[in-house]
């Protein structure tokens, strides 16, 4: 489903991602752990066509995608959601998730049920600008706007951030429910131990622009092999 | 007052409403849309004020005429947004310079091909008489036509979706386009629209005022910036606002002394309101929009 090969990026002439590959199948959900500064919302930022490679290649549901704009990429099916709970937050929740019409601009209403299903505080509040919701309510906003648009692949940086941990749970409930009902497949960067732990199928550590490492299961479910990668 | 000097103050603070509604719609567009301050805003107007103008000497009807005003000055915008604008977003000083060169040039490039002034087309519709005044009632019918205008533009940035996505870009344009938006038509758009706004007020004064000059659209450059200062970054909120308050102002002190008075005396209030509200109108009301829902 998601292919990067070999890929290199830097600021300017500053090198930040070396030889980056990483593997997503269908379906799955993959994380990508780190410390802060590592490189996680470079790597995403990548992933999303927000920022170039200079060598290596990307490829998106079996097209080559290395040198596609992110508008373009949304379109063909990656819906993301920035760090930051980055809502636009002058728009109200609902033309919040009327961006996401943008991207799918054929049938959405199924899409609206489910996003309404999911997150019904999102219809609560749906005339209210987004910048007066809460943090994790926030989150919630982003993570449905993306979903509108009926995404293949979920591309996620840092879900947890500005969140308090009992919405934290919730969220990483409600991820899981999209993955299994929707089909969706998701990757995410993180460095909340929780959320690793209880959302991703499988991990790759990341650390100084390299992938250092790849957990299963097996070792995902150990307290020890992962605080090594975070900064717990 | 009487009654027919009272008829006189509506009709004054309608014109003069409009006027300034006008005059700014399309740099407020540009600007609170997109940060550019276009200083060549006059020059847009003047393009649409010509095209209308010569297109009407050859014997096109009015409002045909003003539509080519309007689709002139819209390709016009379009073309400059092109090839230097879209260089110069996210760069205020070095647009404010490459836009002000523009207006020099274009200027003087008018006075090359056109000469110092043409014919003016005749103002339509004549005048209402009443008492020992009277007044031209396509003036007045231009409060109608600003009005208009202003509904037009309430619409499309908040009912639909392009309005949704051009809002959505100025907020974060990154994470935009990662919403599917391509931001750079999107700046493309945003900037014809006020081009075509420019143009369509070029249109619709070509027929009443003096005989077109070169010197056209900087007559209106005055009223446009002090609108846009009054006004405050939200286009939508500031431009009726400020155009009623320096209208009213302006309507006032013209009818009791005289039009330059007018002017200094909306130039005053300008300056006062600034001191009061460095937001302008429209940040006046977000702060009591915020203040109701913390009181909610
Ligand atoms: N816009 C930028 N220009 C230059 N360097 C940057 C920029 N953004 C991030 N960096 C640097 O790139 C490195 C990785 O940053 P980032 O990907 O944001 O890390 P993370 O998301 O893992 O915290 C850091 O050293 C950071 O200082
Ligand atoms: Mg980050």
């Amino acid at each position: 489903m998601l292919n990067l090969t070999d890929v290199h990026v830097s600021y300017g002439t500053t090198p930040i991602l070396h030889d980056i590959d990483i593997t997503v199948d269908s379906e799955e959900i993959v994380g990508i752990m780190g410390k802060n500064g590592v490189g996680k919302t470079t790597l995403i930022k990548a992933v999303m066509g927000l920022l170039e490679v200079d060598t290596g290649t990307i490829t998106f549901d079996g097209d080559d995608v290395t040198s596609t704009g992110a508008d373009v990429r949304a379109r063909r099916g990656m819906g993301y959601i920035p760090q930051g709970r980055d809502v636009f937050p002058e728009l109200t929740v609902e033309e919040n998730l009327r961006m996401g019409e943008t991207i799918h601009a054929a049938d959405n209403s199924l899409q609206y049920e489910a996003v309404y299903d999911y997150f019904p505080i999102l219809t609560e509040r749906r005339t209210q600008t987004a910048g007066t919701l809460s943090g994790g309510q926030q989150q919630l906003l982003a993570i449905g706007r993306a979903l509108i648009g009926n995404p293949k692949l979920l591309v996620l940086d840092e879900p947890s951030e500005g969140v308090q941990p009992s919405i934290v749970q919730d969220i990483t409930r409600d991820l899981q429910r999209v993955n299994e009902e929707l089909e969706t497949t998701i990757i995410f960067v993180e460095q909340n131990l929780h959320v690793v732990q209880h959302l991703a199928e499988r991990c790759y550590a990341i650390d100084k622009g390299m992938i250092v490492d790849e957990l299963g299961s097996d070792r995902l479910d150990s307290r020890e092999a992962v605080t090594e990668y975070l900064a717990v | 007052m009487n009654g027919y000097e009272l008829l006189n103050v509506t009709f004054q603070f309608l014109e003069s409403f409009a006027f300034i509604v006008l005059a700014t719609v399309g740099l407020a567009v540009i600007f609170g849309m997109m940060g550019i301050i276009n200083l060549a805003h006059g020059e847009f107007i003047l393009v649409g004020a010509y095209a209308t103008t010569l297109s009407a000497h050859q014997g096109l009807p009015l409002p045909v005429a003003m539509l080519v005003g309007v689709v002139a000055t819209t390709i016009f915008g379009i073309v400059l947004e092109r090839t230097i604008i879209r260089r110069l977003y996210g760069r205020l000083l070095d647009s404010m310079v490459a836009t002000f060169g523009i207006s020099l040039v274009l200027v003087q490039l008018t006075r090359i091909l056109f000469g110092n002034s043409i014919d003016q087309v005749s103002t339509p519709f004549g005048a209402i008489s009443y008492g020992s005044y009277s007044y031209s009632l396509y003036r007045v019918l231009l409060a109608g036509a600003a009005i208009a205008t202003l509904l037009v533009l309430y619409i499309l940035f908040t009912r639909t979706a392009f309005g949704i996505r051009a809002r959505a870009t100025i907020q974060d344009e990154e994470t935009a386009r990662s919403m599917g938006v391509d931001t750079d038509r999107m700046y493309m758009s945003t900037f014809a629209i006020g081009s075509a706004l420019a143009g369509l007020t070029g249109a619709l004064y070509a027929p009443a005022r003096a005989s077109p000059t070169p010197e056209f659209g900087s007559e209106f450059l005055v009223d446009a910036f002090v609108a846009v200062v009054v006004g405050g970054p939200s286009v939508l909120v500031g431009t009726p606002l400020a155009g009623g308050f320096l209208g009213l102002i302006e309507a006032f002190f013209t009818f009791q002394w005289t039009q330059f008075i007018g002017t200094v005396a909306m130039l005053v209030a300008a300056i006062v309101m600034i001191r009061l509200l460095p937001d302008g109108f429209s940040g006046l009301v977000e702060s009591v929009r915020t203040s109701w829902r913390e009181s909610e």
